[in-house]
This record gives C-alpha cells, sequence and structure tokens, in this order.
C-alpha cells in the first residue's frame, strides 16, 4: 500500500472492519516469546486448512484449503502476531474444538462439513458481537484471527489471485470506464 | 591532476543529486556523485519488482521483527514487505527525537526518487510572495517568473503526465497526455463543478509517470508497483532518468558507500576546495576536490553535512552565520480527510492499476478570503470500487460469502489534505554531540513541531473534505483526522533557506550558500516556505537553475 492508496483507503474504511487490511498497519508489542512451532504440526496445518476451507469452501473456484491456507496462517502467526495475539491463537485452536465437543460431541475434525458450517457460523457471530464491544486494548477474538487469516491468505495466493480472482500482472493501459457485469470476478491486488 | 579532483561534487544521488549530476555533466563538468548508500543499478536491482504478491512470505505485510527494527518507520505505510531494502537501518542510523518526527529515509543510489510520491505540481507566484505579505519568516529571493522556464525544462525532460486545467493558483505545465479519471471520479467532477464553478477545482493529478515513450524509457503499464522501481523505466527516478543521461556525457563518476562528512573549507578563498568522505564499508576517510560542490543529501543530512563543516570558523558550521541553518524546518501536514460511498456505477469497472488520483489544489484564503489561519492546504483522493477485504455485514462464512468476495464490492471515493507548515525557526535540526551513528559520527537531533496556525487549518481540512463530497453527491461521507505529526509527510524542507540577505538566510536566489560562493544546496533545505504542493517538482526546477548560473560564474571566474 503506498501513500496515495493509504489516503484514498483511509477514507473509504471507516467505520467498517476492514478485514486483512489491519494486519497491514497494526501496532505492536515487541518480545515474541511464545513456542509456535506446534502450529506447523501437520495435523494441525490439516485443521486450519479445514477450517479455512469451511470459511472459504471450494465453489465454482477452489476452496482455502486448495490455496495451503493452514500453512500460511502459521508462518503469519509466527512472524507478524505480537505474543499476546499468538498465545489468543494458539488457545483458540483448542477452543474451536471445544465448542464443537460441546456441539456436536464430535471433534472438529469429526464433524461433517454441515456441522462444521454451523459451528463456524456461530463462531463468527461470537467474535463480530465480542468486537462491537471490545475495547483496543482488549484481546483479540481468535476467531476474527482465524478468519481475517483465510481472507488474506486465500485472496492472496496464486490459486485465490488467479482463480477466484483475475490476475493481471501487465495491464498496460488504464479505462476508467470498463464494462462490468454481476459475476465478473474482482481484480487481484497486485 | 590527482585522481581525487574534479570539476564537480554532488552530495547525494536522489531526485535533486542526480538533477545536478546531469546538468553539471551535460555542461561539461567532470563530476563525481557521493552517495552515502550502496549501488541499485536500474531494473537489475529492482529484485522484487517483477514478483506476484504470493512470492511474499507475509503478503507485503510487517513482521513483529521488522516492527522492532524500524521503531520509526513502523509509524505509517512505509513499513512493510515488498520494498523494506529501500528504507533507512534505523539501527544504524538512529536520530533523537526532543519531540516526534517521523523521519523516513533512503540511504541508497537514487535516495527516496526510488520510492517518491511522484505528484508534480508549479509553484505561484502566491506561494513565493506569503512570506513578504504576511511577515513571517523571510522573503523568498525569487518569484515564479524566476522558475517558470526552468519549471518547463524539468517537466520536459522528467516527463510529467497532467491536464492543462488552467487552474489560477496551479499554473500548468509542459505536460505528457493525462492519465484518465474513471467514471465515478468523472461523475463526482461534474457534480463539483456544478457547485463551485471555478472558485475550486477537481482534477486529475499530475505525476511524473509518462504517458507516452520517452527517451528510451517505456510508457507507465499501470501497475502501481512504482515504488518497488520500474523495470520499465515509466517513473522519473535518478536511475530511469537522470543518472543514464549523466553517464552518457562520459563526464560522471558515481561513488557509492561515501558519507560525506565535511566540506573542506578554505579561509583565504573563502571557498570549498572539497569535500571529505568516510567510505561506509571500510571506515576511511578520503579527500576529493572540486571548483564547485553541490549538497542535496535531503534537507535535513545537508544542514547536517553544513553544520559539521568548516566549525573553525564558525562554531555552527558553514552557512551558519546567519544563524538560520537547521532552523524553520517544514513538512506537510497530513491524516486528515473524508471518504465515503458512492451511489449506482454497478455496472462499470476500471481496467488497470492507476498510480495516481485526483487533486483538489489550494482554494483557501486566495482572492481576499481571510480564515482564522494563514495560506492553505490541497487534497489527493480517487474513487474505487472494494475489493476482498471489505466487510459484507449480512454475510458470515460459506460459498455465499466466497463468491461475493470474489466480485468487486460498491464503489467509494476518499481523500485526505495536505497543509502548508509555516517557517518557524524553533522548528529545527542541530547536531547531538552526545550520541553517535554506526561510523561514530554525530547524529541529529530534531526538535519541531505543528503549531496553531496548521491546528486551526486542518479543521478546516477536515471539514470541507466532509462539505465537498456531500456537495458532489457522496453518500455517508466520515471524517478522519489525526495529531499533525511533523516528518509524515516525507517533505522535510527549510534547514538552509534562501533569502534576500545574508543575515537572515543561508542561500542567496541562486542557491550559493552566502559564505562560501561555490556551494550550492538545492534539495527541500533551500525552501523558504513550504507551499501545500508536493515539492520535488520545485527541487528539480532549482537545481537545474542554480546549476546553469554555477556553471556561467566558474566561466566567468567568479567562482
Amino acid at each position: 500500500m503506498n501513500r496515495r492508496d493509504a489516503i484514498s483507503r483511509v477514507g473509504l474504511i471507516l467505520g467498517g472492519t476492514v478485514i486483512g487490511a489491519e494486519l497491514f498497519m497494526s501496532g505492536c508489542k515487541s518480545g515474541s516469546t511464545v513456542n509456535t512451532d506446534d502450529l506447523f504440526a501437520k495435523e494441525t496445518t490439516a485443521f486450519l486448512n479445514e477450517v479455512g476451507e469451511t470459511i472459504l469452501p471450494e465453489t465454482a473456484t477452489p476452496g482455502a484449503k486448495a490455496a495451503n491456507v493452514g500453512g500460511f496462517m502459521a508462518i503469519m502467526v509466527r512472524d507478524c502476531y505480537t505474543a499476546d495475539d499468538q498465545k489468543v491463537f494458539k488457545k483458540g485452536l483448542s477452543q474451536l474444538d471445544e465448542a464443537s465437543n460441546k456441539k456436536f460431541k464430535k471433534s472438529f475434525m469429526e464433524a461433517d462439513a454441515k456441522q462444521r458450517t454451523e459451528l463456524l457460523t456461530d463462531l463468527d457471530k461470537e467474535a463480530k458481537e465480542y468486537s462491537k464491544t471490545k475495547k483496543p486494548e482488549d484481546p483479540n477474538h481468535y476467531f476474527s484471527m482465524i478468519k481475517q487469516l483465510t481472507l488474506l491468505g486465500y485472496f492472496t495466493s496464486e490459486v485465490g489471485a488467479t482463480k477466484a480472482l483475475r490476475y493481471l500482472p501487465v495491464p498496460g493501459k488504464y479505462i476508467g470506464d470498463y464494462p462490468y457485469k454481476k459475476g465478473d470476478r474482482a481484480w487481484a491486488i497486485s | 591532476m590527482s585522481t581525487n579532483t574534479y570539476d564537480a561534487i554532488v552530495i547525494g544521488s536522489g531526485i535533486s543529486g542526480g538533477w545536478a549530476a546531469k546538468e553539471l555533466t551535460e555542461k561539461g563538468l567532470k563530476t563525481i556523485m557521493l552517495e552515502r548508500g550502496k549501488n541499485i543499478e536500474h531494473i537489475k536491482d529492482y529484485v522484487n519488482a517483477n514478483k506476484a504478491p504470493w512470492e511474499f512470505e507475509h503478503r507485503g505485510g510487517r513482521t513483529q521483527k521488522m516492527i522492532e527494527d524500524y521503531p520509526v518507520l513502523k509509524r505509517d505505510y512505509p513499513l512493510n514487505e515488498v520494498n523494506l531494502d529501500y528504507w533507512t537501518n534505523e539501527k544504524e542510523s538512529p536520530y533523537t527525537e526532543i519531540k516526534r518526527f517521523d523521519w523516513f529515509r533512503g540511504y541508497h543510489m537514487g535516495g527516496r526518487s526510488l520510492m517518491w510520491g511522484r505528484q508534480s505540481y508549479r509553484w505561484h507566484d502566491t506561494d513565493f510572495e506569503a512570506n513578504l505579505k504576511d511577515g513571517i519568516g523571510t522573503d523568498w529571493p525569487i518569484r515564479y517568473k524566476d522558475l517558470h522556464d526552468w519549471y518547463g525544462y524539468a517537466e520536459r525532460f522528467a516527463g510529467i503526465s497532467g491536464n492543462k486545467d488552467g487552474v489560477p493558483i496551479l499554473p500548468d505545465g509542459d505536460f505528457m497526455p493525462p492519465m484518465d479519471m474513471n467514471i465515478v471520479e468523472k461523475d463526482i467532477q461534474k457534480r463539483y463543478k456544478e457547485f463551485y464553478k471555478d472558485a475550486r477545482h477537481f482534477i486529475i493529478g499530475r505525476t511524473a509517470n509518462i504517458t507516452v515513450p520517452h527517451n528510451n524509457r517505456t510508457n507507465c503499464q499501470y501497475r502501481n508497483k512504482c515504488w518497488l522501481g520500474c523495470p520499465f523505466g515509466a517513473y522519473f527516478s535518478t536511475q530511469s532518468a537522470t543518472l543514464p543521461a549523466a553517464m552518457a556525457t562520459g563526464n560522471l563518476t558515481v561513488r557509492p558507500w561515501s558519507i560525506v562528512t565535511r566540506i573542506l573549507y578554505d579561509k583565504d578563498t573563502k571557498k570549498a576546495k572539497g569535500v571529505e568522505i568516510m567510505d561506509a564499508e571500510t571506515n576511511k576517510t578520503y579527500e576529493y576536490y572540486a571548483k564547485v560542490v553541490f549538497v542535496n543529501a535531503s534537507a535535513l543530512n545537508s544542514a547536517w553535512v553544513l553544520m559539521n563543516s568548516a566549525t573553525d570558523v564558525w562554531e555552527g558550521g558553514l552557512g551558519s552565520s546567519s544563524g538560520q541553518l537547521g532552523h524553520n524546518l517544514m513538512d506537510h501536514h497530513l491524516g486528515v480527510g473524508a471518504g465515503g460511498r458512492v451511489e449506482g456505477f454497478e455496472d462499470k469497472y476500471t481496467f488497470g492499476r492507476r498510480a495516481n488520483g485526483i487533486y483538489i489544489p489550494r482554494y483557501r484564503n486566495l482572492n481576499g478570503e481571510k480564515r482564522d489561519y494563514i495560506r492553505g492546504f490541497g487534497y489527493q483522493g480517487g474513487g474505487s470500487r472494494s475489493g476482498w477485504s471489505r466487510d459484507i455485514a449480512e454475510m458470515n462464512i460459506g460459498g455465499g460469502f466466497k463468491d461475493a468476495l470474489s466480485e468487486p464490492g460498491s464503489w467509494g471515493f476518499g481523500m485526505g489534505g495536505f497543509g502548508e507548515t509555516l517557517p518557524y525557526h524553533e522548528n529545527r535540526v542541530y547536531l547531538d554531540k552526545t550520541n553517535k551513528d554506526k561510523w561514530g559520527l554525530p547524529i541529529l537531533a530534531i526538535d519541531a513541531e505543528c503549531k496553531d496556525n496548521e491546528r486551526k487549518m486542518r479543521i478546516d481540512m477536515m471539514n470541507d473534505a466532509k462539505e465537498m463530497l456531500e456537495n458532489a453527491g457522496v453518500k455517508d461521507v466520515q471524517t478522519y483526522t489525526s495529531e499533525p505529526v511533523l516528518g509524515r509527510g516525507i517533505h522535510e524542507m527549510g534547514t538552509a533557506r534562501m533569502g534576500r540577505d545574508p543575515k537572515t538566510s543561508v542561500l542567496n536566489g541562486n542557491n550559493q550558500v552566502w559564505d562560501a560562493k561555490n556551494v550550492f544546496v538545492t534539495d527541500g533545505a533551500a525552501m523558504t516556505s513550504a507551499a501545500c504542493q508536493n515539492p520535488s517538482l520545485t527541487y528539480m526546477a532549482l537545481t537545474a537553475r542554480a546549476a546553469d548560473f554555477a556553471v556561467k560564474e566558474l566561466k566567468k571566474g567568479n567562482i
């Protein structure tokens, strides 16, 4: 995001929650001491990929699993999150499973697609409600983190940018009055 | 002739240093350009310019390590993964903030010409006359007529695209064809014009991106990745424009890793005889000699070089006899504006990523208007359809959500102001002799802040933005503002100002240091006031003009 984009965009994002974008501008507390190695375990990647796939499933275009958002989330949490956010994220993975057990007497991985969607729809509502009254110093909700990372990881991945969106590395020209019809895909961010 | 002897020395390789090197070499002077950082070779060293977003491990974001390493850069948009290498290492080159000052630097070949915003506007006599009329600071020793031809000269070489809008306060230039406004911007422009007639203007930005091929440079390809370095050479930078021109003369030598530690002043001739440098890799010092020295190290570092020079004659350094060196630090204050929703145009989209936006030139305190502050501000902004990062309130997760986010959202329009900062004597930089950088050199202390005039102006900047957007049909307009912080505009100016009197200024009307006539300062340091336009085009014009003068004076034997 260069300066002009930042100027125009700040004007546009007021009032709304900008998922993903805030990651790029977030403040910080330094000194990460949380061990995030376990986020890179095969089972965790598979788990996060299934959570991501439930948020952004395969439709006419590939889903989040095809973009390996599970692997992406681990990298982002390890490198970009504050220690506090890392703790919330890690704890969140077991909270998500607990919620599944409570609701369906099954772990998330054992639940079927319909149950997974039902569960994450609830968690999304819960996270949105929480964010409404959250003070800046309060911890973030783990599901907000997962959802943000899923969207960021998917739409900036090769699969997401070229299949779900239209990726055009060298447009060569600018047309400010370009036809659009419902169903046409958006341009990927370069 | 020693191998360390040249006709001219240029300190710094950014926008103004590159121009100085081009002009001096084209006029036949054997010139050495000294750059304190590493070399970055055009195209070859733009290592991230052709990467896809997924090739960046953090997709362009910032890691905790980056946040820790760049305590200043993290304060705004520049800290990011894609061009991190272009921003100065803050641990090696710290500075002291007496008050918060966001100093975003680039220590490498090309300096900030690689990452600049490229908006290029002429000044008007209103700007050059402002200090005199207001009784503020000191009077500019030049007027628009002195720069008029040089603006054209700079525009024709740099390649500035823009529209001849006929706005009185913002003189038209020698432009390449303008970039297009998009359909929504055109609609807003139409309503804006209906409402404000000729009192205010809504125009396409004037930018140093070429829209037709020019001097072996390819026209803009609308990638909007300028700040990675452009493989097409489509925007003006030292590397794409002035450096190849200077090299083509056969008169230029470039020396990276050369920190100029001081200008060597000769008490007998009252002129500079050269400079001393420290090699940034070996820490060894060398001397270079020349008949003329151009100081283009960027406003604050040019002041630093002068303050470190001739201290045996003047305690405050070369150019300090007026008591103005390092003082009158200015910037543009920003971080205030408005944005909102645009209804309709669902059947319209854009093709290509335009590295430019719209511009609203200054309209306040003109034609007899008197606000409760002096001077004025302009806006930059743009309209676009939102992308996948938007919130869709009624949707949560799932296939419908994904497919909806894969389509563009509704149109919006946002803009932010750039306000003039006054030249306050007490806003200054000085040498912090107790703290040193990696090379053991004294660092700068910066003590500057926005004051009452800027704060009052910001109220208008916010409220006017809302009012104008509403008058132009934008819906749900919301404003934003922030604590004004100097430095954030990345337009540092004024620390070695031009003037008419050696008692009140560091430089004369030809950018010559009053105290050493063969030393010229032509970067932001020279600015006597700040206006509200983006300043780089004015540095280009001032540099070309001063180089022309310097060579004539050399030939006459005057310096």
